[in-house]
């Protein structure tokens, strides 16, 4: 029930933010839509923890912030890499093993892996994520696992 | 208080730009697929974001500010994927990584 509610704010949401006429009639064609794309989730069994993850919505935020600041460093990185006159590129590539227990949780750390410029997530099995870097520095900060624990401590 | 609004969305579309750039320079330099990817990286997360932080800026309170806001997450939740499947695409079908520093690895 939770789910459906969080689902249906968030259609509601996104259909307020788009349409931007408030007269009764679309407002009332917005809410039918809603309805039915609410009726068809539920209907197609999509609507779950996964879909709507709001057990994670007061861990994620912190998450959030710490994979920002990541992004950024990471970025600045790759342009340095980037703009140097001779490329001191060190790639790799090679498995990680995974710690995390459930798919969202191997999802979350995958993602990160990719939203971070120079990991790459090329492939994802149940225990271990085939990673390419573009230096040594990045696939020993992934080795290290700060990361795979903060996506633990989400799980 | 608008021109310091204007002159932080300047810099944030100018660093954007720049990012984007050096995103651009890097595909071309690079030198195999998995290595351009990474360049790629840049050009779809930081850069389009400080680029869509500026227009939110100069766009003030309004339905564009939250339009604006949902490109920023739908890119941030589909450009991951996205490079993942061409990550994931070109290894199923047998491009090795070009200079590795570490030889042990899976075939």
């Amino acid at each position: 029930m939770r789910h459906i509610i969080s689902i249906a704010l968030m259609l509601s949401l996104i259909w307020l933010v788009n349409s931007g006429h408030y007269n009764p009639l679309q407002l009332s064609l917005g809410a039918i839509s809603v309805f039915f794309v609410v009726w068809l989730a539920h209907r197609m069994d999509v609507v779950d923890h996964e879909s709507q993850p709001i057990h994670l919505s007061k861990q994620l935020p912190i998450y959030y912030l710490w994979l920002i600041k990541k992004i950024v460093i990471s970025n600045i990185d790759v342009a340095r890499l980037v703009w140097q006159p001779k490329t001191s590129m060190t790639p790799h590539f090679q498995r990680l093993l995974i710690s995390q227990k459930t798919d969202m949780g191997r999802v979350i750390y995958a993602n990160s892996i990719n939203l971070t410029p120079g990991t790459l997530s090329v492939d994802l099995k149940d225990d271990y994520v085939l990673v390419h870097s573009l230096t040594t520095d990045g696939m020993e900060e992934l080795l290290q696992g700060e990361m795979a624990q903060r996506v633990k401590e989400l799980e | 208080m608008s021109l310091v609004v204007d002159i932080l969305s300047a810099i944030c579309l100018l660093t954007g730009s720049f990012l984007i750039l050096s995103g651009v320079i890097g595909v071309i330099r690079f030198p195999d697929f998995y290595t351009r990817i990474h360049a790629a990286g840049i050009t779809e997360t930081l850069a389009a974001s400080l680029i869509l932080i500026g227009l939110m800026l100069i766009a003030g309170w309004g339905l564009v500010l939250f339009k604006l806001i949902l490109i920023l997450l739908f890119i941030l939740f589909t450009s991951p994927t996205a490079s993942h499947a061409l990550g994931k695409a070109a290894w199923k079908s047998g491009l090795k990584p070009h200079g590795l520093v570490n030889k042990h690895d899976e075939d």
